[in-house]
């Protein structure tokens, strides 16, 4: 990448901040320069976002009507997936799977709770509110 | 690395570092699932890099772990306390200097803490451009998740006199083991072959079947190529950066002139990120052909670019 193609500004992904990346100058020599995020990298990691986004939106729904539990909504909004939440807690996936249904969820004790709570950066109440 | 090393009074740049310990390199492994998409890896892992050279520069560096994150805190603190430069490994989710929506979990990152004031660290991350500062609670839980890649809260730092550096010695070997790395693994999922099976993967996508799966995979190359990670291109470009240090160093201009075809190829691998970006957010068609040509001409320009490395030291 040339130090003339390096976007200046900041794109709204990156909140202010600047990347560090390696360009090059006219002569062909190396230098570090702040990017404001590059079409593509911005766009990959928008698409990555709403992705969560939309699944957290959906369980959000189906945990209103009471077909799943608060716990998928979470673990969507925090950008976990099954597998990253039984890993993220030492729950085993059977486990996670069982959580993830209200009845399961209903029965966690309060050790279990917490440790979903930790995995998640919530806390206990933020859990079990679907807000 | 390259800070602590500053910081004990060796200049080495984050590209010499990274040169050195021979960490450029590819992997495609199906095997491992991130949100059900195939790990991608452009380098080797933080500690393999560090491992690297720390062995070839005999440096004295003390790794550490902790099993109680209250224990590892303490040490953070004892250590910056000695005036000390200290590298870490975290997550990425719960570092609050990460704009919110670039925050996934991802557990191999490094970041180095340089000082401590009343509730924050000074911490400089090499994803970003400037210093920042880290309240202590975030940093901690950021340091003690547990996961794939987890932490364990380990830090590193020198815990002796940094030895007088000679680079250039040591530059062509570690040249060699890069190429070496890059073409003769025999597995089919690493280095210039890895990318030829990506390829191929990526032109049996289910485009019909499933393209919403095929925009998601097709994105997450894109993700692992430019997301996490020093410079763009999949550290081709921090790679080009240490062989032009390297040419001037052996005095090899041809060092120099592979710099520059790699600064080239690294421009390529941005091509393919645009196009794939692009069929990721649903702006262009999914043409799978296009990016498994992509691909594969990538593949033949590096086997090409690291065989001719390997003849130039």
């Amino acid at each position: 990448m040339h130090a003339n193609e390096v976007p200046e500004r900041s794109a709204p992904l990156f909140e202010g901040r600047h990347k560090a990346v390696y360009v090059v100058d006219e002569h062909g020599r190396y230098l570090i320069a702040k990017s404001g995020g590059t079409e593509a990298e911005v766009s990959v990691t928008e698409e990555a976002v709403s992705w969560f986004a939309r699944l957290a939106a959906e369980a959000r729904e189906r945990a209103r009507r009471g077909e799943t539990s608060p716990l998928e909504v979470h673990m969507y909004r925090q950008r976990m997936d099954l597998p990253t939440l039984a890993q993220a807690t030492g729950f085993w996936r059977w486990q996670v799977r069982r959580h993830l249904r209200p009845a399961g969820f209903a029965r966690l004790s309060a050790r279990g709770l917490a440790r979903y709570a930790e995995a998640l950066g919530l806390s206990l109440a933020q859990l079990q509110s679907l807000d | 690395m390259s800070a602590l090393l500053r910081h004990e009074g060796v200049p080495l740049s984050e590209a010499m570092v990274f040169g050195l310990s021979a960490s450029l390199s590819f992997a495609y492994i199906p095997l491992i699932k991130i949100n059900q998409l195939p790990l991608i890896a452009y380098r080797m892992v933080p500690r393999f890099i560090l491992n690297g050279v720390k062995k070839k520069l005999r440096l004295p560096l003390r790794f550490e772990t902790f099993r109680s994150p209250i224990d590892g805190r303490r040490r953070l603190d004892e250590l910056l306390d000695q005036g000390r430069v200290v590298g870490l490994q975290s997550s990425v989710f719960f570092l609050p200097y990460f704009p919110a929506n670039m925050r996934f979990h991802f557990n191999a990152h490094n970041l180095i803490a340089y000082g401590r004031e009343d509730d924050e660290y000074l911490v400089s991350d090499p994803v970003f451009d400037e210093p920042t500062r880290c309240r202590a609670s975030d940093l901690q839980r950021a340091r003690f998740v547990r996961g794939a890649l987890a932490p364990k809260g380990l830090l590193y730092y020198f815990d002796g006199p940094v030895p007088p550096v000679n680079l250039a010695p040591l530059l062509p070997a570690a040249i060699r083991k890069n190429c070496f790395l890059m073409l003769h693994v025999p597995l089919p999922f690493v280095g210039c072959r890895g990318i030829r099976l990506l390829a191929r993967r990526v032109r049996r996508l289910p485009e019909k079947r499933d393209p919403e799966f095929t925009r998601r995979f097709v994105g997450h190359i894109v993700r692992m190529q430019e997301e996490i990670g020093t410079g763009g291109a999949g550290f081709r470009f921090l790679y080009a950066a240490f062989l032009q240090e390297a040419a001037v160093l052996l005095g090899k201009p041809a060092l120099q002139d592979l710099s520059l075809q790699l600064t080239t190829i690294g421009d390529e691998w941005r091509e393919f990120a645009l196009h794939a970006a692009r069929i990721n957010k649903g702006r262009d068609a999914i043409d799978l052909p296009l990016l498994h040509r992509l691909l594969t001409d990538l593949a033949k320009k590096e086997r090409a670019l690291f065989g001719a490395l390997r003849r130039a030291v």
